[in-house]
């Protein structure tokens, strides 16, 4: 194995332009006679336009043109890529989310208008001179409300304000009421999975430059997966062929899921930078991203699990209200159903499942995939539930959970809600994580932190997730309105340096170290020869991104494939020069040799004859050595882990300090260790995030109250504990050539109910009757509790 | 518009501000350092945090005025001219202390200041001093790794290797 | 934000004409200031910075009094305020270390921001406010949120801190802003006890009385246990109700004066 091949921690090449401020973002991107767009929004949740009077603003120093939803009325709306088919067969309800508002607004930061300018402190005083003529209408916010008959509708065309009514799997549904109804024991729990805004530190930037000389747009963007913009941009808004528009995504600073969609903001730069003849370029404050950035989960959930009198589990039945905002963003409608009722199995054997999920439409931001999507509301709620049983039934959380779990041996295991787990080993992940965090000294830790007036509890989440979103004629069936394969194309230069071009993108996960070791691992020559070139749909071949924690097991795998079909060729190339039969030819750390004799030849040396072929089987090989692959994988993969808090709760202010947190993962095979336990800490601070700080808040107005980083509590360093991880539990995936499963969401699925588990721990242990808190499990929240138990 | 100098990572640069142009604009509009970043509007993340006459500041709450005449280090002015990082650099890349790298120059900044005031901190000293750096990639834990190892700490005392 | 002409006067002399154009507010370090332009909640015409201007800054130890000058980053009060450890702790744990490079207490004291640190030092301290033209006892000085008794075109030159002989402030942070959530400054001088409460009030940095009588005579965390400090009053928003935040203010006040005594 070369130094740098799979399993080392390999450090990072693309550090060193980012520790010393030589990273291209798309804000660092500035073109010859740029203008500046500023979005007018909405600053009300619900209101009828009367007009928009933009003449005196037009007026205004700088101001190049204004543009309302009239100058849209031959483009398309904003597409949603996935439709959902209700519990009775009906395709959901699917509203137009036009550009900029038509007729009315609907949610705060809905853009009315745009401004463009010479300079963005213009745009901006133009803006304000705009003259708004906006009747206030009742906002539509409480899920609930929004769906019994006669409420007020976002849209008025939609026949109500629910999107959709899933059943899953619908057939069982009199299956799992009668086992519920018989069971020896229900624990129900009502939660919610609080909204929250993903805040990655880059907020949205699109710069659109036309050039007229060939008919050519190119977009700047700010994406996770900058052909699926092309693809939607060009084909549903615009109507621009995809030869003639080029999407890049330079270096992005974090995505978590929020750049992944389309937004208008894009779709305006592109088309306007023709209009005015002027590339136009849009930053988005972070006052800004608040309001117009999809936001991520808010479900409110009742969960039943019925129990025999062995403490089996029975059935499991759960009603889900699922908050799509005022419009659908991309992939929103998939995510309260396909990956999160495929999930309610969870690590169990629970032979019964039945998920209803009711999508509803409300006067707030879009709600779509953030990090987890969908997964951690199924995981909490699921961890949860079975945490609250065990102590309704005065057993150890742990063994209830081992008791139930699926044995090793009944790999791979098809759950009762569509999904077949390939491989899986629960029961060492848990007995991993309960040996690192030495659950027996736990009393002794306990009495100690009693001593000190603190209550002290442990907290455990086992979890699952389906991760590396495929296949697609599977996706397809469900909705899916694009396949989700991924490309790569391995170009070998003549001196056997190599390039690979690969439809992932990176944008913090690492891949241009760890997708470089893969290749390497498999040629045998030094990482260092291999550049990985991603986010550039001029140069790397039609993919679909990175997302659902699926770059390393479905980009990861097309780019084996290509790596493959190079060396194969290679192999006859080989052969030629060797004047051996080509299935005697060996690849080895960079050497072809013939077997069983000293003849060799070196990588370059084959390369080489490639690009020169002088002496060169002509007649029945190409030049060149330039591999594509695109791979479509026959299933999801499923990591695995069990994740488990301790902490400390101040009865006095109800302030709850994390001691440790542990993590137990099945990631299968790893790339680069180093990078995979940075993947989990970044998840467990946002699943720690979503648990303890963070949490979305409207009025009874709609106003947004959590609005900046003033009011929206962001994870920082004095919050959190170092982490405790580990994944030498592994089961290879079975059906990836890599064996590897993903582990970018892992992180933020386990940790949210493991830290909620804890509390209610500490509580309990301390004597108080309280069995849940809502997230976030802030101070207030907490001692409030603490007041009534 | 008036005309300001300042001394930008050793060498002496003017260029022109309004009065309500901030630093951050100053450095990366007028002096094209696009390495200091802008990832809030509330003086909370700290991604563009520069050092002013030797301190630490956030160039996105202070006007490029206020700086007129003031000895300005951007994170481009951090790594030696042959590329050579520093030691906190070095750390970060050693340490996994980045992702998507788009808060790593104002925690580059602070972390050298950190280590300049007080050079052997403590785990808690870390976190306390990063109060005003938001990262949303790390969890931190390899930040504050690469900070106790750049001041020449064992790290294995606070981690896990 | 809206543009502006910017001033750095030399002096406060300069400063004091510069300030009396209508249009003109002064720039302490603007730590505040700034994102509210950002926002363009505000909108002056002239901004006339006090930084500097050197006899605004330092601080200076004389006779049991400690002077601060209005221009004075927390930073540098943090470092230098040795003879008022409790103040200096508190002007150490303002904002983070950034934010305390460029931050000044008399910006600070001006703003009076509701959950801003300062201001219950001040109160706690019977500190006096020294303006351009008079001195104001901090007991007359706060006047409710954001509002101080300042004037249009005063400036506040210095603070004068009568250094207790014990005094602990204890700041229980807003999870995201990290303002405070409820802070409590305990101050014992010889003629007494003063507590002052800030970031809970609707009103403002407030003294709790019943709390300084109690304490004035047994300065014990015990003293304060049969007081119940009242929510009335008190903020309610997404981080605490009113009665959260007069829990706080009892537990915290216990807290300030075990770390004192």
């Amino acid at each position: 194995m070369p130094k740098d091949g799979i399993g080392a921690s390999t450090k990072r090449r693309e550090d060193i332009r980012f520790l010393t401020g030589n990273g291209n973002y798309t804000d660092d991107i500035n073109m010859h006679g740029q203008t500046y767009a500023h979005f007018l929004r909405s600053d009300i949740a619900h209101g009828k336009i009367n007009n928009i009077d933009t003449s005196a603003a037009s007026e205004m120093p700088g101001v190049l043109r204004i543009f309302t939803a009239a100058d849209f009325e031959e483009k398309g709306g904003i597409p949603c890529g996935w439709q959902v088919t209700d519990r009775f067969g009906e395709v959901m309800q699917e509203p137009k989310h036009p550009i900029l508002a038509e007729g009315k607004v609907r949610h705060v930061g809905d853009p009315i208008a745009v401004v463009v300018a010479e300079s963005l402190e213009q745009a901006r005083d133009a803006a304000e001179a705009i003259e708004l003529d906006i009747e206030e209408l009742e906002p539509v916010l409480n899920m609930k409300e929004a769906i019994k008959d006669g409420a007020t509708k976002v849209h008025d065309d939609l026949t109500s304000n629910l999107c959709y009514d899933w059943g899953f799997v619908e057939e069982n549904r009199e299956a799992v009421d009668e086992a519920i109804k018989n069971a020896h024991h229900v624990t129900t729990l009502e939660l919610v999975n609080n909204r929250l805004v993903a805040n990655p530190m880059e907020p949205r930037v699109a710069v659109g430059d036309y050039n007229r000389s060939n008919d050519e747009f190119t977009l700047y963007t700010t994406s996770q997966n900058p052909h699926v913009i092309r693809l939607l941009m060009g084909a549903f808004v615009l109507n621009i062929p995809e030869h003639k528009l080029r999407v890049v995504a330079p270096d992005v600073g974090g995505g978590f899921g929020t750049k992944i969609f389309h937004y208008a903001e894009e779709a305006f730069v592109t088309w306007a930078s023709k209009v005015l003849n002027r590339p136009v370029k849009w930053t988005s404050t972070r006052s800004e991203a608040f309001i117009s950035d999809a936001h991520g989960r808010d479900h409110v959930t009742k969960i039943e699990l019925a129990l025999d009198e062995n403490h089996m589990f029975t059935a499991v039945r759960t009603d889900t209200y699922a908050n799509m905002g005022a419009y659908l963003s991309t992939f929103a409608p998939s995510i309260p159903t396909w990956l999160h009722g495929t999930l309610m199995a969870g690590n169990y054997t629970t032979p019964l499942v039945y998920v209803n999920v009711k999508a509803v439409f409300t006067n707030t931001t879009p709600v779509d995939a953030y990090r987890g999507a969908g997964r951690p509301e199924a995981t909490f709620q699921l961890e949860r539930v079975v945490d609250k049983a065990a102590r309704e039934l005065g057993v150890d959380p742990a063994e209830l959970r081992r008791k139930n779990f699926i044995k090793p041996e009944q790999f791979p295991y098809d759950t009762p809600v569509a999904v077949t787990y390939d491989t899986g080993n629960y029961h060492a992940t848990l007995d991993k994580a309960l040996e690192m965090t030495d659950y027996a000294g736990f009393e002794a830790r306990a009495a100690e932190s009693k001593a000190r007036g603190k209550l002290r509890g442990y907290g455990l989440a086992h979890f699952i997730e389906a991760c590396g979103i495929a296949p697609s004629n599977l996706v397809g069936q469900l909705g899916a309105r694009a396949g989700l394969y991924e490309s790569a194309t391995v170009r070998v230069n003549a001196t056997g340096s190599i390039s690979v071009m690969t439809g992932s993108h990176s944008h913090g996960q690492g891949h241009e170290t760890t997708f470089a070791q893969v290749v390497a691992e498999m040629i045998g020559i030094p990482a260092d020869q291999i550049d990985i070139v991603h986010g550039d749909t001029s140069k790397v071949p039609m993919g679909m991104g990175t997302y659902g924690s699926r770059s390393i097991a479905v980009g990861g795998s097309a780019m084996v494939r290509a790596t493959e079909k190079i060396i194969n060729k290679a192999k006859k190339i080989a052969a030629h020069l060797l004047e051996a039969s080509e299935g005697d030819i060996e690849l080895k750390d960079g050497q072809f040799t013939v077997a069983g004799t000293d003849k060799s030849l070196a990588w370059g040396e084959v390369t080489l004859a490639a690009y020169v072929p002088h002496n060169y089987p002509l007649e029945s090989l190409e030049p060149g050595l330039e591999e594509t692959a695109f791979y479509d994988p026959s299933n999801f993969t499923y990591p695995s882990g069990a994740y488990i808090c301790e902490v400390e709760v101040d009865p006095d202010t109800g302030k709850v300090d994390i001691l440790s947190f542990t993590t137990a993962d099945d990631f299968g095979n790893i790339i680069n260790p180093m990078v995979v336990e940075g993947q989990v800490h970044g998840g467990v601070a946002q699943g720690i995030g979503q648990a303890m700080l963070e949490n979305v808040t409207y009025d009874e107005n709609g106003q947004l109250l959590t609005g900046s980083f003033m009011d929206y509590a962001m994870p920082r360093a004095s919050d959190l504990p170092m982490y405790s991880t580990d994944h030498s539990c592994q089961t290879p995936c079975t059906h990836n050539p890599l064996g590897v499963k993903g582990c970018g969401e892992a992180g933020a699925i386990g940790s949210p109910p493991a830290v909620v588990n804890a509390v209610i721990d500490a509580l309990q242990r301390g004597g108080y009757n309280v069995d849940h808190i809502d997230m976030p499990v802030s101070p207030s929240r907490v001692w409030s509790a603490m007041q009534k138990g | 518009m008036t005309t300001l100098t300042m001394k930008v990572n050793g060498k002496t640069r003017t260029g022109d501000a309004e009065g309500r142009t901030l630093l951050v604009q100053f450095l990366r509009d007028e002096l094209e350092l696009t390495g200091t970043h802008v990832g809030c509007d509330t003086s909370q993340c700290g991604a563009c945090v520069v050092h002013v006459n030797g301190k630490p500041v956030k160039s996105c709450t202070m006007f490029a005025n206020e700086a007129d005449g003031a000895e300005i280090v951007t994170i481009e002015g951090q790594a030696a001219e042959d590329g050579t990082l520093t030691a906190v650099q070095q750390a970060f890349q050693d340490h996994h202390g980045l992702q998507c790298g788009f808060c790593t120059p104002g925690m580059v900044m602070s972390a050298t200041a950190l280590l300049k005031e007080n050079p052997k901190p403590t785990e808690a000293d870390i976190r306390h001093y990063l109060e005003g750096n938001i990262c949303r990639c790390t969890g931190y834990h390899n930040i504050i790794k690469a900070i106790y190892a750049a001041s020449g700490q064992d790290v294995s005392s606070i981690a896990a290797e | 934000m809206y543009n502006f002409e910017f001033v750095k006067p030399g002096s406060v002399a300069e400063a004091v004409a510069a300030l009396k154009d209508e249009e003109a507010q002064p720039l302490s370090g603007g730590q505040t200031l700034i994102p509210t332009m950002k926002q363009r909640l505000n909108m002056p015409g002239t901004l006339v910075s006090l930084t500097g201007i050197p006899e605004l800054v330092g601080v200076s130890a004389d006779g049991g009094t400690l002077t601060i000058g209005g221009a004075t980053t927390h930073a540098q009060v943090a470092a230098e305020a040795t003879a008022y450890p409790a103040l200096a702790a508190l002007a150490g744990n303002i904002g983070d270390p950034a934010v305390r490079n460029r931050g000044t207490i008399g910006g600070s004291l001006a703003n009076n921001d509701p959950a801003a640190c300062y201001p219950s030092a001040a109160l706690a301290s019977g500190a006096t406010i020294v303006t351009n033209v008079r001195e104001i006892a901090a007991d007359d000085y706060f006047q409710g949120m954001f509002t101080t008794a300042l004037d249009e075109g005063e400036i506040i030159t210095g603070v004068k801190f009568p250094t207790p002989e014990k005094a602990n402030y204890q700041k229980f942070e807003q999870p995201a802003s990290r303002f405070a959530l409820t802070g409590v400054f305990v101050a014992k001088y010889a003629d007494g006890v003063r507590v002052a409460v800030t970031g809970a009030s609707e009103e403002g940095v407030f003294r709790w009385t019943e709390a300084e009588a109690a304490l004035s005579s047994n300065f014990s965390a015990d003293a304060v246990d049969g007081l119940t400090a009242s929510a009335d009053g008190l903020i309610g928003d997404l981080h605490g109700t009113p009665e959260y935040r007069a829990n706080l203010i009892k537990v915290l006040t216990k807290r300030a004066v075990a770390a004192a005594a």
